[in-house]
């Protein structure tokens, strides 16, 4: 585990003593099942998001996404009756389809990821509302789809399968990213696409599979989320989560720049962005607050970080100096070894 | 050197290679061949053709006409993959390392080791195959070691052994020194020595002769897109290849005073400065000469001028800057008393690439060229033409993008934007670094008309040739404080080097 990780962990889990000291309910079975839930859900496209950041690039268009594929999903298996399954399939084709029009944007024509995202969440939004005519898409009443339902509300050993799909995905995750051929090249292209491209490095496909991972995780979220709130409403539905997912990222560690970041440190994001939802309401604070207090948490928990680092960053180099005064002193007849002019 | 080695036959040969952009002939029928165990140097002045034809080797670039023959075998095609399997490998001048990325990693990517039925990355295997390329280099790190840990020497030690990693022939190092100390230099060379002895090209591109004259056994010069002919390694020295590459002779690179220094200009006295707090730093600049600042890379130069410049702060102490006391609390008090900065930087603090030459140079004076609180373009217009004139600045439009202009020409700029103003005392941090030779000289002649003409003038600089013949005088720092002051009749490299690394 990171350093970075280990510090955002023992972060969580101080919030998470002072929540339960103050009111003992946050460890009933209960919150923890409704809050795994929530970072199951947020913590499958908040993985998709990472792989687009890790790029230098960012995914605005995932709460719309939401919207539009959880419609489109309700919509076949409800009004269409077609097989879960199937429809299941179909959304993921067509997130698939999504990310490849993003990354044939931005890395064929060239065009900002931020424009052609942001394009994307208008898009996508407007299209989810024209299609239902604004009326909310819901299953007929009393429809049952057990098997759909317990892949996806269901739970075992008392922990939500939305958890679990979390997990299972981000271990693959986990794999591609920091074990796999692809993920170094992914870092490397984050780092610097250019130098990537001359040490051989297909650039273009690394950078639009990124995409397509993040719109195709973002896909299966949207078939959680449909089945979570059972109905969707195309103007509500999945706003403002591109910017939960951003945040997680940021809290766990991945630059905006790009070529920094691990899967563990944006799952842990997630955690904590949770843990702080479920403070609002366990301390009594308004809700109408949640948005505000995450704000400050994130500030703070990013400042903090850059402190830490430059400090670290300081005392090694302080280390270091220490280390050559003291050689020199040692080695005051052979000047030529430590002499440092170009 | 054909008498001792009939046993070499060229590696690659380049025949009447010519390329042509639109408007621009970047390289005209140039001919070159290349031995193996042997070191090329490559020189020419910006824009000479130099980079052309080393994208032409790298096979990024296809040349217009010409061909490329390795092993005596023609090249129809010459692109990267038929470069990278003739064995040629780039050690780049900005360095193309990715310090997210361990060493290991760095020098497989594209080619990574992978195992197990996943294929997934086999980080051991590449690790233990990486050391031993690092202790042919001479590196000292692990290959676990992230990059960003690593100094720039390191870092282009791991750039070499990257290249022996796909077992080049030929490595072409592009201004390899241009950021490296001297020990670090002298394990480069040594470094070089071993890789000629194993029987592996080195091209070599410097601005920096001397390098030159230690390391080549010949040197190949561009002008103009064209080939201005060959050194064998007894022809070797300063003067043949400044020919070269120039066409003609220089008489003289620098140029002495007009009149004898006369009162201090600058005066810092018992001066602590932020960046080095236990440092006490006093030294004068006087009027009609150029002091030129040596000291370790570290020794706090940088950090000085940006102090006096306003940039970092003044703990205590007493600056005088012509008689007056003068303290900078931002660049802004500093210019509008007179005082100057040309940073290192050129590129990120120096200019606004991207922006027009006149732009740049109306910059930090626009109220100058406003009207009513409006700027106005005639103004900055005529303003610029104006330096573009007295500077010499080479283009054809002064309303174009300062980073169409070679390295020589962006310092003009920056130097513009300060002489159009009222200059008291200017300081310039590594004025010719990355800049070819006739930009130097003018350059050179610039500080010169400037200390003849009343304003004070400082020069950091790390290029020893440059420091020992530009200067009146020399002060060196070590760790912050002044180690000593040398008057022109102690000028020596040892000397400089001596207080530098406080040693007797």
């Amino acid at each position: 585990m990171h350093k970075k990780d280990l510090g955002l962990a023992v972060l969580i889990i101080i919030v998470g003593a002072v929540v339960y000291l103050r009111n003992p309910l946050f460890l009933s079975p209960i919150n923890l099942g409704n809050t795994a839930n929530l970072i199951g859900l947020f913590g499958l496209f908040a993985i998709g998001q990472g792989f687009v950041i890790m790029t230098g690039g960012i995914d605005l268009s995932v709460g719309s996404m939401i919207a539009l594929l959880g419609v489109i999903f309700v919509d076949m298996v409800g009004k269409f009756g077609v097989p879960w399954p199937v429809a299941i399939l179909v959304v993921i084709a067509i997130g698939t389809l999504l990310g490849l029009a993003h990354g044939f944007l931005i890395t064929k024509l060239k065009m900002q990821p931020f424009v052609v995202t942001l394009c994307g969440l208008l898009i996508y939004r407007g299209v989810a509302r024209g299609y239902t005519g604004e009326a909310t898409a819901g299953f007929p009443f009393g429809a049952n789809y057990p098997g759909l339902e317990w892949l996806t509300i269901g739970r075992s050993f008392g922990i939500p399968h939305s958890f679990y799909a979390m997990i299972f995905i981000g271990v693959v995750c986990w794999l591609l990213l920091h074990r796999s051929v692809f993920g170094r090249h992914l870092q490397a292209v984050g780092k610097n696409e250019d130098a990537a491209r001359y040490s051989g490095i297909r650039t273009g496909f690394v950078i639009t599979a990124a995409y397509v991972i993040c719109a195709v995780l973002t896909a299966v979220a949207a078939v959680y989320f449909a089945m979570f709130t059972r109905s969707v409403q195309p103007s509500s539905h999945g706003n403002f989560y591109e910017l939960y997912a951003i945040a997680a990222a940021v809290l766990g560690g991945f630059s905006l720049r790009g070529g920094e970041g691990s899967i563990i440190g944006v799952v842990l994001g997630v955690v904590l962005l949770q843990e702080l939802q479920n403070l609002v309401n366990l301390l009594g604070i308004p809700s109408s607050l949640n948005f505000a207090v995450m704000g400050v948490v994130i500030l703070f928990g990013v400042l903090a970080d850059q402190q830490f680092n430059r400090y670290r960053a300081k005392r090694k180099a302080a280390n270091a100096l220490g280390l050559l005064t003291k050689k020199g002193s040692t080695r005051r007849e052979a000047p030529a070894a430590t002499d440092e002019i170009r | 050197m054909t008498s001792e080695s009939d046993r070499k036959r060229p590696l690659l040969v380049l025949e009447s290679i010519s390329k042509a952009y639109p408007g621009v002939v970047a390289l005209s029928n140039v001919s070159m061949s290349v031995m193996a165990g042997e070191v090329l140097a490559l020189i020419g002045e910006n824009g000479a053709g130099k980079s052309t034809l080393m994208k032409i080797l790298g096979g990024i670039v296809q040349p217009s006409s010409g061909h490329i023959i390795v092993d005596d075998i023609r090249c129809d095609q010459f692109h990267v993959t038929e470069s990278q399997s003739a064995g040629i490998a780039f050690v780049h001048q900005e360095l193309n390392v990715f310090d997210n990325l361990d060493v290991a990693a760095n020098m497989f990517l594209g080619r990574e080791i992978r195992s197990g039925f996943l294929g997934l990355l086999d980080d051991k295997t590449m690790r233990a195959a990486a050391e031993p390329l690092l202790r042919r280099v001479g590196a000292t790190f692990k290959p676990d070691t992230l990059v960003a840990d690593l100094s720039l020497a390191e870092r282009q030690l791991l750039e070499i052994a990257k290249a022996l990693s796909i077992k080049a022939r030929v490595i072409i190092m592009d201004e390899p020194t241009s950021s490296l100390t001297l020990s670090e230099t002298k394990t480069l060379m040594n470094v070089i020595a071993d890789l000629k002895a194993e029987g592996i090209a080195v091209i070599y591109i410097s601005h920096r002769l001397s390098e030159i004259e230690e390391c080549a056994d010949r040197v190949f010069a561009l002008r103009d897109g064209k080939a201005a002919g060959e050194l064998s390694k007894f022809e070797i020295n300063h003067d043949a290849m400044i020919r070269m590459m120039i066409g003609r002779d220089l008489n003289s690179l620098y140029a002495p005073p007009a009149k004898p220094a006369g009162g201090a200009i600058l005066s810092l006295t018992a001066v602590r400065t932020g960046a080095k707090p236990s440092a006490l730093v006093e030294f004068d600049i006087h009027y009609g000469e150029i002091l030129g600042v040596a000291g370790l890379v570290g020794a706090g130069r940088t950090e000085l001028a940006e102090a006096i410049f306003g940039i970092g702060t003044i703990l205590e102490g007493e600056i005088m800057l012509a008689g007056k006391p003068f303290k900078a609390a931002s660049p802004r008090d500093a210019i509008e008393a007179g005082v100057y900065l040309v940073p290192e930087d050129r590129k990120r603090t120096g200019l606004l690439l991207e922006s027009a030459i006149c732009e740049n140079i109306c910059l930090a004076d626009l109220s100058a060229v406003s009207r009513n609180g409006f700027v106005s373009q005639n103004l900055v217009k005529a303003r610029a033409e104006d330096q573009r004139a007295k500077l010499g600045i080479r283009t054809t439009d002064v309303m174009r993008t300062t980073a169409e202009l070679s390295g020589g020409n962006q310092q003009k700029v920056v130097l513009g934007k300060w002489l159009s103003m009222r200059p008291i005392l200017i300081i310039f941090d590594e004025p010719t670094r990355g800049i070819d030779v006739a930009s130097k000289v003018e350059i050179y002649r610039l500080m010169r008309a400037l200390a003849d003409a009343g304003v004070g003038v400082m020069m950091i600089s790390s290029d020893m040739e440059e420091v020992i013949g530009v200067s009146d005088r020399i002060v060196v720092l070590r760790e912050g404080e002044i180690a000593g002051s040398l008057s022109r009749s102690e000028f020596s490299e040892h000397n400089v080097l001596k207080l530098a690394v406080g040693a007797d």
